[in-house]
């Protein structure tokens, strides 16, 4: 049981008195991302929705890396990883990852070779 | 810093005993437990993601589908899942200072927080079996055409959505709701449509402010709207009228979105509803004072690990459901 708490976030740019402080702090900064994710979702601003990154949105990347960030720090902070041992860190962490893109990469290829299937292929789905 | 193995003596190393990743056995376990049901959320969602893909041009808005809210009329979209979200974190919260209060063995404080944590995990059960209600009952309806595309209508002056009451015609006809007193004790039906679909296309015909609004995305990120002569030439591929949706018929678009919508969503939602299960267990059991007598908390750690597990999971359902 980790009992030592590091009360570091943000890569030390923010120290919290105690583990108490700590989490009224991570939720305060989770609460902020999420209505800066509702109100982007809301307002679509046209220069993000009209530009795209490896055939995405710029939008949707945004969405994704705050998505991301959020898991973090629940990840780090409410899930105490950030005091366990950095071998059990990695263990958790990084397998997930990489069977995630590994499956996500090959589905939406896939996904995407349907599409065009459907789409230039003699097929007529769309009646 | 952390070391991997933190063995003090040589000699211990194969008597047993070791904790090389400082980390109890329980406490191992359930991370066991959350990382292979991560992949299983994960399974799904990729293959919410590759269904996505694949129809990319024709997948339903989530702005469009969502867009209640309870006690409010009108057109709110994304608000209450944004609310729905926040309830989850906050729970997370008290979950996280109820560990937290037991590792200083504040047992009050534990039950506490705990209490509240529980209230929030069944607001958000709550809240989302509204939302499954809402999305099940459908508030415009819609046509099927035979190829099993999704026809909607909007009025040509305002561009708002028009629902099938506010158009189609009333033709009397013999077609009423089976009853089983009416047939053999065993025939009835379900569930019948307000309105037949020539009664959708007889007031489509007389109703000159009405269109049809396709399934297709334009490059604007928005459904293609039907001028007038090619709605009426569209609506001749009529074959049934939809309202609401379920695993088969789906008024919004696609069936796969409500497919996934139900799937993703329920798995998700039955974890939340064990989530508090075991967390009533657990909250009855510090107010008995089994953790007390036990001289640590830990148990309140592990289940507080699987609550989180549950937000970390919203976290990504929210986005890929409501926001991308």
């Amino acid at each position: 049981m980790a009992h030592a708490h590091k009360l570091e976030i943000f890569r030390g740019l923010l120290k919290f008195k105690s583990n108490t402080q700590k989490i009224w702090g991570v939720l305060v900064f989770l609460t902020i991302v999420t209505a800066v994710e509702v109100a982007l979702g809301i307002i679509k601003p046209h220069s993000l929705t009209h530009s795209h990154f490896l055939g995405m949105k710029l939008l949707n990347w945004i969405f994704i890396t705050l998505t991301l960030v959020k898991a973090y720090y629940i990840a780090w902070d409410f899930m105490h990883l950030r005091d366990e041992k950095s071998a059990l860190r990695r263990a958790i962490v990084w397998t997930p990852i990489f069977l995630v893109l590994y499956l996500v990469f090959i589905l939406l290829f896939e996904a995407d070779y349907i599409y065009n299937v459907f789409k230039d292929g003699f097929v007529k789905w769309n009646f | 810093m952390d070391s991997t193995v933190t063995t003090t003596t040589e000699e211990k190393v194969w008597g047993g005993g070791n904790r090389p990743l400082n980390a109890s056995y329980g406490k191992l376990m359930m991370w066991f437990f959350l990382v292979s049901d991560a992949l299983t959320f994960s399974g799904f969602l990729a293959s919410y993601g590759f269904s996505r893909f694949k129809f990319i041009e024709t997948w339903p808005i989530a702005d469009q589908v969502f867009t209640h809210v309870p006690f409010f009329h009108g057109n709110y979209p994304m608000y209450y899942v944004a609310f729905m979200t926040f309830i989850l974190i906050m729970s997370s919260v008290t979950m996280v200072l109820a560990v937290d209060a037991g590792h200083r063995m504040q047992k009050t404080k534990v039950i506490w927080y705990m209490f509240l944590t529980i209230i929030g995990g069944a607001i958000f059960v709550g809240s989302q079996a509204w939302e499954w209600a809402t999305f099940i009952k459908g508030d415009y309806g819609a046509i099927e055409t035979k190829g099993g595309r999704i026809l909607q209508f909007v009025k040509a002056d305002t561009g708002e959505r028009a629902a099938l009451a506010d158009f189609a015609k009333t033709i009397p006809s013999e077609r009423t709701e089976l009853d089983r007193k009416d047939g053999v004790w065993f025939m009835s039906e379900g569930y019948m449509p307000s309105y037949t679909v020539n009664e959708v296309k007889e007031g489509l015909l007389a109703n000159p402010n009405i269109l049809i609004r396709t399934e297709t995305i334009n490059e604007d990120g928005e459904k293609v709207v039907l001028n007038r002569e090619e709605s009426l030439k569209k609506i001749r591929d009529a074959s049934q009228v939809v309202e609401g949706a379920n695993l088969i018929h789906n008024e919004y678009g696609s069936r796969l979105f409500a497919d996934f919508f139900f799937f993703i969503t329920g798995f998700h939602g039955f974890h939340v509803f064990s989530g508090v299960v075991i967390n009533i267990i657990i909250f009855f059991n510090v107010i008995l004072g089994t953790y007390e007598r036990r001289g640590h908390y830990e148990m309140v750690e592990k289940v507080g690990l699987y609550w989180h597990f549950v937000d970390l999971v919203w976290v990504f359902v929210f986005t890929f459901f409501y926001l991308v």
